[in-house]
């Protein structure tokens, strides 16, 4: 059996297969610029060379692909916001996810499991009213559902009334669901790289090259090279490298602190989430719970851990399944999330000629992979900024016009 | 548990604190654009490095700024506010500071 393998390992019938090619040099220009080797740049990158056919695309990474938040998320894919702007976009990206791995022929593990999210208050109850109807108006699938139904959803859950915090009522999205978050940067560099796309890891940019109002070119850790256009889409350094191109944003970062279990025996398909608890928590494939919360309580560019928070986190999730007491953690970790004040994304222009931003992902940006990616690839390749992302421009501010999601977020901040 | 050193109280535990953001200086808002305006409102530097912020010790109701390392999460020093803009001079960007 071992020669087997190792027979099958060295033969040449069944070649290696590469995603991503080791480094090369890079060219002296190319069309577009992509800063950040994330799931939104890949993306990104992909449409471009797929749908427009801009091939002349460089995804210029600092670190390692996916290494930054795609790969600390909580892959929460779901579309229950609540202004219709916002609901329009997810729930495109909702429905991106379904058909993504057929589209990018990689498996992501995508899963729908239908979301729950917790009311605690009489004013909960009310958000949740209203993101139903809003929702059911646009086609996304929410509901409210009382104490009864939840006990259908999750036999396990904690309804009991003599607690701190005893459950109200629940808001149903039956499309939420979860994926594997590290496959979908992988699925997406793959088939960028295919169509001729080049992805440089470990190339960091150190600086934005302009000429008067228009963005020429950027350096980096390995040299200049020019472009006819830079999109950013580095969440979590979103202020510092808009620094480097002359821009201030509407962002503070804080880190959110996300931790897993050992796994266990399936017992919890939906996604269960509290926005009063602080806490949401999620078993994925292979049997983990994911528990994520709320970001730190002050800004911070440090992926460090705190005991407080995970203490609360923790509270929140044995409030709501007290047997999970006795279960050990495995992992902890934290990103750096870049919150706007309205709780809603950034994409489009920027006063800067030829600078394109997708940022101020905050702790919402995983699920919105694929159709920001798709909807600002057709905004550079076209000039014009597609109807669907028109509401998240960066000129909102300058008008006063935001769009609050501050109530639909998983857990409050 | 990380500890903060408030002007009044001595040192804490910075749960009892309330961050409230970067140090800005206020534009005249009778002179200034519009679009400096919503600037102020809505942007922020947002540095990685060393900071100047507004904390409130929330038991005690007390406000003072603090230089703090955003890379590092290292709280480097404390300030009264009448300290703080004594030293710095800018007495009109401290009385805009705290009417926000």
């Amino acid at each position: 059996m071992p020669w087997a393998l190792l027979k099958y390992g060295f033969s040449r019938r069944y070649p290696a297969r590469v995603d991503i090619p080791p480094p090369q040099a890079l060219r002296p220009s190319y069309d577009v610029v992509i800063i950040g080797g994330g799931g939104h740049g890949l993306a990104a990158a992909y449409y471009l060379a797929r749908e427009h056919g801009i091939r002349k695309v460089a995804v210029l990474e600092r670190g390692y692909v996916g290494g930054g938040n795609t790969g600390r998320n909580t892959t929460v894919i779901r579309s229950n916001y609540i202004s219709p702007e916002a609901v329009r976009f997810y729930k495109k990206g909702v429905e991106m996810y379904q058909g993504l791995a057929g589209e990018l022929g990689y498996n992501l593990l995508y899963s729908r499991r239908g979301q729950l999210t917790l009311a605690h208050t009489e004013a909960s109850l009310r958000t949740f009213r209203l993101r139903a109807e809003v929702n059911r108006h646009l086609g996304v699938r929410s509901r409210m559902v009382d104490l009864e139904e939840i006990r259908d959803l999750v036999p396990c859950l904690n309804l009991s009334r003599r607690v701190r915090w005893p459950v109200l009522g629940g808001l149903w999205h039956a499309d939420g669901g979860l994926a594997r978050h590290d496959a979908v940067p992988w699925g997406y560099a793959r088939r960028a790289v295919e169509l001729g796309v080049e992805v440089h890891q470990r190339t960091e940019v150190t600086g934005i090259l302009r000429s008067g109002n228009r963005v020429t070119g950027v350096s980096t850790s390995r040299g200049e090279l020019s472009c006819g256009h830079v999109l950013q889409a580095v969440s979590g350094m979103s202020s510092v490298v808009a620094a480097m191109a002359g821009l201030r944003l509407p962002i503070r970062s804080f880190p959110l602190q996300a931790m897993v279990t050992q796994p266990v025996k399936p017992f919890l398909n939906p996604l269960v989430s509290s926005a009063s608890l602080h806490a949401y928590v999620s078993q994925t494939a292979r049997g983990e719970l994911v528990i994520g919360g709320g970001s730190d309580p002050y800004s911070l560019y440090s992926t460090r851990s705190t005991l407080e928070l995970k203490e609360s986190l923790i509270a929140g999730v044995l409030g709501l399944f007290p047997f999970l007491h006795e279960l050990r953690l495995v992992r902890q970790w934290a990103g750096i999330t870049d919150m706007t004040p309205d709780y809603s994304p950034i994409m489009g222009h920027t006063p800067l000629e030829g600078y394109w931003l997708d940022a101020g992902w905050g702790t919402w940006g995983f699920k919105a992979i694929p159709v920001a990616g798709q909807s600002i690839a057709q905004a550079i390749a076209t000039g014009r900024v597609p109807e669907l992302i028109r509401p998240f421009a960066l000129d909102r501010f300058y008008s006063f016009n935001l769009s609050n999601e501050a109530g639909a977020t998983a857990a409050s901040h | 548990m990380k500890v903060m050193t408030c002007p009044l109280n001595g040192p804490r535990n910075i749960s009892e604190f309330l961050y409230l953001g970067e140090l800005l200086e206020m534009p005249d808002a009778k002179a200034c654009e519009d679009r400096e305006w919503a600037e102020h409102v809505w942007f922020s530097e947002n540095k990685a490095g060393v900071v100047r912020e507004w904390w409130c010790h929330l038991p005690s109701s007390y406000w003072f700024i603090a230089e703090r390392d955003t890379v590092s999460d290292r709280i480097l020093k404390t300030y009264t506010v009448a300290e703080y803009f004594e030293k710095s001079g800018a007495a009109q960007s401290g009385a805009a500071g705290e009417a926000r």
